[in-house]
């Protein structure tokens, strides 16, 4: 009910001035009315927006009969929202609509255009069906109007919300194929490294490895930069960073594929690698895990 | 949320970590401005004997976020640069509280005045 | 909230709950210590698996029991540190330098029976 009244008010302020406005209906009256319109001239109203849609060559990823399918459900929900002026059904519908049509490529532009398109469709209807009346088409119009504006609104958000979650977590994904955590033995992980190394993946990458260390009680890991781009003092520290929380839950690393040039820039410029256990390869990494593990004894930093 | 005493430090980081997970934020970063409260409210205890934390939920154009202030009306401190500086502490602490907490959330604003007390203002982003 | 203290052996075992304050920290390193001199123990596992938050405070006081004990000639090892809060731990340079670590209570234990054959 208070919704109704919410309504009533904006189309009164929404009224031009100068236009005389009789308040013959409700706006509630006026919506069922229009409401009324729409369903009796929906198979027309329906295949108009669809002409236009194909004119205006949007949803071109879709076939005909898809089109249509999915026409018919927008204008069903859309008429519905207009009565009822709950726009939940709708919304839900819009974000299964985007889920739908997003992986097969289509536009934030083409939804909002066919959205606009069903909103001129519906408009042109209501001028030729009161063109004698205009200050009846001016207060069915009123009343269009906002709930019309409210219903693009809607649908363009619901896409707009759908299309950044999957960019999220396909962003997500990029990022864990990046950088695995695999096993090779029982208690050994190897991380290989690779690419460029921005704060944000270096706080993934530990979050994932001290993750993978837990459960996978790894007890040796064996990173490997041969594949990092570049080292800098800001890389170089969240190697230390990773180093010594897996200590914390205590694994040892075994740093590979650090290059003596690359070593001695980060020793000129003041990195401790006294922290870290470095050895040449790979291959020599793992030796070296193994034989760790053959002794199952973590080595531990002794006390100074 | 009046920090009086070493109890408060554990009512406080709870319930910020509490805030943080209702707003969405993954439990390492609950973890992270839990542990940054921890901090905070640990300075007011040392350093002023009383005071308080406030927790916000900030927004930035898309952005969610939660802010931490801690404020008191301690001695304050003198030299802030250094007190920003890693192993600096006049309490006979580790003294990386300050510089700690910086690196722990994403913004950090430090306003001090000697014998008036001091403020700092941390907050985190969600991603 | 008083943090209980198991005698298992010639270990120590004791286990923090969540949400300790500085005053029981400090009860605990008095505590242990004690222990520690009266059972003779050769070690203490510190559990902290229920911690979800470690700040400078608690690592310093941990960093000070394990010291302690060492003067007792008798080991320490922090076990049961969470990811999220050994991540936050290296942000803020608490790295427990010096300390021995194990992923839980059963690696704590392997890594001390390891370790005592050697020195027996």
């Amino acid at each position: 009910m208070s919704k109704r009244e919410v309504t009533s008010k904006d189309s009164g302020t929404r009224s031009s001035p100068g236009v005389e406005i009789v308040r013959s209906e409700a706006p509630s009256e006026l919506l069922r009315e229009l409401v009324a319109h729409l369903r009796q001239n929906r198979t027309q109203l329906r295949e108009e927006w669809v002409v236009r849609i194909t004119e205006t060559r949007l949803l071109t990823a879709m076939t005909k009969e898809e089109i249509f399918a999915e026409a018919t459900s927008v204008y069903d929900s859309y008429v519905e929202a207009l009565e009822t002026e709950a726009f939940e059904a709708l919304q839900a519908y819009a974000r299964n609509l985007s889920e739908r049509i997003i992986p097969r490529g289509v536009e934030t532009h083409e939804v909002v255009g066919i959205v606009l398109l069903l909103r001129d469709v519906l408009a042109r209807s209501l001028f030729a069906k009161y063109q004698n009346d205009f200050k009846k088409l001016n207060r069915i119009l009123d009343a269009y109007e906002p709930a019309a504006n409210r219903i693009a609104n809607t649908v363009a958000v619901g896409f707009v919300q759908e299309r950044e979650r999957v960019i999220r977590q396909q962003q997500e994904a990029i990022r864990e194929l990046s950088t695995p955590v695999l096993q090779v033995r029982e208690r050994l992980l190897i991380l290989p490294i690779i690419g460029v190394i921005d704060p944000q993946r270096a706080r993934q990458l530990t979050e994932q490895l001290l993750r993978g260390i837990r459960t996978n009680r790894a007890k040796v890991v064996v990173i490997d930069i041969t594949g990092v781009a570049a080292m800098d003092v800001t890389v170089a520290n969240h190697l230390v960073q990773t180093v010594e929380a897996s200590r914390l839950l205590g694994a040892t690393v075994i740093v590979t594929g650090l290059s003596p040039e690359i070593a001695q820039t980060l020793v000129t410029i003041g990195v401790d690698l006294g922290k870290m256990n470095t050895v040449g390869d790979l291959q020599g990494g793992i030796e070296q895990a193994e034989r760790l593990l053959g002794y199952k004894v973590v080595t531990l930093a002794e006390p100074r | 949320m009046a920090i009086n005493s070493d109890q408060d430090i554990v009512t406080a980081r709870q319930k910020g970590r509490a805030l943080a997970m209702e707003l969405g934020f993954s439990t390492g970063d609950a973890t992270l401005i839990a542990t940054s409260i921890s901090e905070l409210a640990r300075n007011i205890v040392s350093y002023a004997r009383r005071g308080e934390i406030t927790l916000k939920i900030v927004q930035a154009s898309s952005r969610q976020g939660i802010s931490i202030i801690a404020s008191d009306s301690g001695p304050g401190i003198r030299d802030i640069r250094q007190a920003m500086r890693d192993g600096f502490s006049t309490s006979g602490s580790l003294g990386l509280g300050l510089p700690g907490v910086r690196r722990l959330m994403d913004d950090f604003e430090i306003a001090s005045e000697p014998g008036r007390g001091t403020m700092v203002t941390v907050k985190k982003w969600k991603l | 909230m008083e943090v209980p203290i198991l005698k298992q052996g010639e270990v120590l075992i004791a286990t923090f709950q969540a949400a300790l304050s500085d005053a029981d920290l400090n009860q605990l390193r008095m505590g242990l210590v004690q222990q520690v001199v009266k059972f003779r123990s050769r070690a203490v596992i510190v559990d902290v698996t229920a911690m979800d938050v470690m700040d400078s405070f608690a690592s310093r006081t941990l960093r000070e029991i394990a010291h302690m004990i060492r003067l007792r000639g008798a080991e320490t090892v922090i076990v049961g540190i969470q990811p999220e809060v050994a991540f936050a731990m290296v942000q803020l340079g608490l790295t427990l330098e010096g300390v021995a670590t194990a992923l839980d209570l059963e690696e704590g234990l392997a890594y001390l029976t390891q370790k005592f054959k050697h020195t027996d």
